[in-house]
This record gives C-alpha cells, sequence and structure tokens, in this order.
C-alpha cells in the first residue's frame, strides 16, 4: 500500500516538472514562431542593428538592447559597492543583536513591488537629477539605473551574506587564531573563500535588473534613441515590450516584440546557464 | 495574488450602494438590466466613461462596470478580439480594423489636442512651425522662444496613442517626431510628466487640461472648448466607442446613455464636445 502511494506521488511530481518544462520550452517556440515572419522580411541583422521608426518601416531593437544593456549594467555598478557594504556589515563587523535586525530588515525590502520604487523615484529622484545636472528632464538612464541598483541591492546583498555564512567556521577559527582584526579576515579569508557565491548573486541580480520592467518605463524617459551620455533618456526592451503591446495584432511593430522577448529569453537563459556552470565548477574544485 | 493587482492598470470602478436613488429618464432603461460590461482602451475617455458607470451602477447596484485604459490600439483590439464590451478609440478606426473585427463606431463627442507645457514655463504662445520645429528637434532651447536657457525636453505618447495619431496629423502636418522625445504610456501620464518638469513639453486631450498642465495657443488661437467648439482650434478629433458588431442588451443602453441629456452632461463636464 505504502509502495503504491509512493508511486502516485512520484508520477505526480514527474508529470508537474515535465509540464512546467514543456511550458518554459513552448513559450520560447511561441515567441520565435511569432516572430518570424519579422525575421523573413528584415532579416536577423535589420531586427538587431537598426533604429526603432515603425513609420519608416524599420523595426529594430538595437536602442532598446543598448539601453536595457546601460541601465542594468549602471545599476550593477551602484548596487555592487553597497550590497558588499551592507553584507560586510551583517557578516562579520556589526554585533549578532544589530546585524539580525539589518538582515529582517533587507528582507523585507526584498518583497516591496518595483512600481513603488518607481513611484519614490518620479517625485523625489527625477527632479534632483535635472535641477543638479541642469540639462534634460531627469528622466534618463542615471535616475533609472539607481533606482534599480537600490531595487537590486537587498537581493545582492543576501546573496552574499549566505555565501559568507557557508565558509566553514574552522577557516574563520584559523583566522582569529591568528590574531587577524575583522577586516583582515574579511579581506583574506572570507572574501576569497566566497568568491563564487557573490558571483551567482551578482549574476541573478543582473538579471533581476535586466528582467524588470516598472522601474525603467517609469524612470528612463523610453526614447528609442541611443542616448549618448547617461543623463539621456534610454528604452530597455522590457519597456519597448510593453508600450508596443498596444500595437495592432498583424502589424510589424507588434511582431517585432516578439524579437524582443527573444533577445531578453535567450539573455536570462544565458544567466542561468552561467550561474548553473559556475556553482558546478566551485562543486569540483571544493 | 488577487486578480486586482494583475491588471494593474485596470481601473475597476465599482460602487455597490444598497439604495438606489430615483430612476432619471436617461437611467430608466437600465432598470431591468444586470450583469458586467467591461471597457476599454482610450485614456482620453476615461473620466466620462468612469462618470457614467458610476451613475448607472448607483441607479441599478445589479450592473458592474468595469472600466481599463491602454489606448486607443488596446480598445479596438480588445473589442474586435471580443475581450471586452466597448473598445474606445481617441481616432476612427482604420477601415481594414473595421473590416476585420466587423467594428461598429459611435462617435460621442469632438476632442481638441492641445499642446501642453509646465505652468512656470513663460512660453505660451507658438506658430504651428514653431511647434513642428520643436518636435522634430530643430529648435531645441527654451531661450530661442524666449524661455529660459535650458534644452527642450520632448514628450509623446506610443505609436498606438488615438492623441498621438491626431496630434502628429493635424498638429505637426505629419511632420517628424524627435527620437530623442520622452514616450509615456496616457493622457494622464503625460499630464504628471509635464506637471514635474519644468522645461518640457508635450500634448494632451483638452479635455484633461487643468491648472497641472498650462496649455500653449497654436497660431494665437488657444485650445479650450469653445475654440474646439467653434472650430477655430484645428487640432481635434472625434471620440470613440466601438462594438463587435451591432451592440445588444447593455451594451447598447450604455452607449445610447452617452447621448442622452445626462450623458451629455457627463461629457461637457469632463471638457469635451457632445457629438450632434
Amino acid at each position: 500500500m505504502k509502495r503504491y502511494r509512493e508511486l502516485i506521488a512520484e508520477r505526480a511530481f514527474l508529470l508537474s516538472a515535465l509540464t512546467s518544462s514543456a511550458i518554459t520550452v513552448a513559450i520560447l517556440a511561441f515567441m520565435v514562431f511569432m516572430g518570424l515572419p519579422l525575421l523573413k522580411q528584415g532579416g536577423l541583422y535589420q531586427l538587431l542593428f537598426k533604429p526603432w521608426a515603425p513609420f519608416q518601416g524599420s523595426f529594430g531593437i538595437y536602442p532598446m538592447i543598448i539601453g536595457t544593456g546601460a541601465i542594468s549594467l549602471l545599476s550593477l555598478l551602484f548596487a555592487f559597492p553597497l550590497s558588499l557594504g551592507c553584507s560586510f556589515l551583517i557578516g562579520s563587523i556589526a554585533p549578532q543583536s544589530v546585524s539580525k535586525w539589518f538582515r529582517r530588515l533587507i528582507e523585507l525590502m526584498t518583497g516591496i513591488p518595483t512600481v513603488i520604487y518607481g513611484f519614490v523615484g518620479v517625485f523625489l529622484l527625477v527632479p534632483i537629477v535635472r535641477e543638479l545636472f541642469g540639462s534634460g528632464s531627469g528622466l534618463c538612464i542615471l535616475t533609472a539605473a539607481l533606482v534599480l541598483g537600490i531595487m537590486i541591492t537587498p537581493t545582492m546583498t543576501l546573496f552574499f551574506c549566505d555565501s559568507f555564512d557557508r565558509i566553514p567556521k574552522a577557516y574563520l577559527d584559523a583566522a582569529d587564531a591568528l590574531g587577524a582584526s575583522p577586516v583582515q579576515k574579511l579581506l583574506y579569508v572570507i572574501l576569497p573563500a566566497a568568491k563564487h557565491g557573490m558571483i551567482n548573486g551578482v549574476i541573478l541580480s543582473l538579471g533581476r535588473a535586466v528582467g524588470d520592467t516598472l522601474i525603467a518605463l517609469m524612470l528612463a524617459g523610453n526614447s528609442v534613441r541611443v542616448a549618448e551620455s547617461v543623463l539621456e533618456p534610454a528604452r530597455t526592451l522590457t519597456a519597448h515590450i510593453a508600450l508596443v503591446i498596444a500595437a495592432d495584432y498583424e502589424s510589424p511593430e507588434f511582431r517585432s516584440i516578439f524579437a524582443c522577448g527573444v533577445v531578453l529569453y535567450l539573455f536570462t537563459m544565458a544567466v542561468t546557464f552561467l550561474v548553473r556552470y559556475l556553482t558546478f565548477s566551485k562543486d569540483q574544485t571544493v | 495574488m488577487k486578480k486586482l493587482s494583475i491588471i494593474s492598470l485596470a481601473l475597476i470602478v465599482s460602487v455597490l450602494l444598497a439604495c438606489s436613488p430615483a430612476f432619471s429618464d436617461s437611467l430608466a432603461p437600465f432598470k431591468s438590466e444586470k450583469g458586467l460590461l467591461k471597457i476599454s482602451g482610450g485614456t482620453a475617455h476615461i473620466p466620462v466613461m468612469k462618470e457614467a458607470a458610476q451613475q448607472i451602477m448607483m441607479a441599478n447596484p445589479e450592473i458592474q462596470i468595469s472600466i481599463a485604459g491602454g489606448g486607443s490600439g488596446v480598445g479596438i483590439k480588445q473589442v474586435g478580439e471580443g475581450l471586452v464590451d466597448i473598445g474606445n478609440s481617441g481616432r476612427k478606426a482604420t477601415d481594414e480594423e473595421i473590416g476585420r473585427h466587423q467594428l461598429k463606431l459611435y462617435q460621442w463627442a469632438i476632442d481638441g489636442v492641445a499642446p501642453v507645457v509646465n505652468p512656470q514655463n513663460k512660453v505660451k504662445e507658438l506658430s504651428q512651425s514653431q511647434l513642428m520645429d520643436i518636435f522634430s528637434g530643430k529648435l531645441n532651447n527654451w531661450k530661442q522662444l524666449g524661455g529660459a536657457d535650458r534644452n527642450i525636453n520632448i514628450y509623446t505618447r506610443d505609436e498606438a496613442s488615438g492623441t498621438r495619431a491626431v496630434f502628429w496629423k493635424k498638429g505637426l502636418k505629419k511632420g517628424p517626431i524627435s527620437s530623442g522625445a520622452h514616450v509615456v504610456v496616457s493622457n494622464g501620464a503625460m499630464k504628471s510628466a509635464i506637471a514635474q518638469d519644468p522645461y518640457g513639453i508635450g500634448y494632451v486631450s483638452v479635455g484633461h487640461i487643468d491648472e497641472m498642465v498650462a496649455p500653449v495657443a497654436l497660431d494665437g488661437v488657444v485650445p479650450t472648448i469653445q475654440t474646439v467648439q467653434d472650430g477655430t482650434y484645428k487640432v481635434a478629433r472625434g471620440l470613440y466607442s466601438n462594438t463587435k458588431g451591432e451592440p445588444t442588451g447593455l451594451t447598447k443602453k450604455f452607449i445610447d446613455f452617452l447621448y442622452t441629456d445626462e450623458g451629455k452632461k457627463i461629457i461637457e463636464k469632463r471638457g469635451f464636445i457632445p457629438a450632434q
């Protein structure tokens, strides 16, 4: 009887695993299929390297790819030192009671919906950026990257903390025994040992930054020109999809957003595989 | 997650009051009705839709009306697909769209599309050629127009917007819009963007203009309800409600309501001119 039950449970789990993985593949197939007519018409080259000017028959997503890259990488640049500082504080410098509260707070922050960050950014950060630099509207790459950086910081911090926690206690004890100061311990023991976990955290946060729609839509200005400075507006792939989805189903504009979807999908997949690869190689070395 | 948060753009109006006031003549047809009416599309229409829905739902709590935005493109698409009962558009649906979805068009109001700037901006008057130069990016500093020495920030709408279509056709004579322009997703978003940015210029439906933004006179004509109505302000368009095929039941009654005295009152109150 018990074996029977186990078998049923096993099959049910297998079925759900198959379903979810099939859906993932089906989504990619669907997007490629929907984007195909446009790819045949103008070719991949045109799509990836031409500007977006639907009234002139040009449906390239090149500016959006650049916009996504610029905003997400810049946000990483802001988030990395912040997260590093937070995780150092939580992981080693602060006393137990403080770090526990800090950690709770950061866990709470990961749950804040991105639209709230965007909303606060519009009213607080945009006027500051506009007046501080005295050019543009304040809706620009810099503003979006700053807010996005704040948004991904909690995620990254928690990843860092987790990888610090995984360091064998013997290492830390050895450092203590040698008379290392907390800072020395951090720099020479914790950081090198937690490197892999930290890289994972950075890559996954990058994935989050690339995938976020609302912050860029609300703060980056959504212009379709390739920006020349961080104070100019830009459009991300996700914001582009959100903006074009209102277009007529049969139009090439609408078709082109499937290509955006494919690009985003492939990027996320690449990130996932990279994380897998890094985790795997770490397991091999330890 | 509740369904509500999924449709974050959707504005679901549900006023469920137990006591129903006396039915006015315009609202009388709704007496025996019940059910759900779904409306989406043009964002210029929303204030009128909301108030009409409110009155109808107050009169008869058995009726529920949901109103979502999305823009003209979404309105036509969703009604064509049968996702909503009424799809609003701020432009006339193209012959191709009418043919493909068997659309029935009901124009219930006329609306102007006005260039707007921040109330702090000193520039409150432009010629049409200046307007075209601004939007194409040729004129890029307010100083050239007698304003502050700051770059002009252009705001426009997404390509599926009916407001954009009309402004581009009649306001800019189909001239180019700079690719460096900021893009916002609704009339409401345009208004708050311009209200926030002292150096911005954009365009909204005349019905949306209030103290948050200042209209810009075009060739000496200030866009107001009066100038749109008497035809002196030229950048105007019809506001349409579209149905798939001949409307029936609640859908038909809702559209008919927009043409009643009560409906016209709402349309006027919201800054549009009721269709004759």
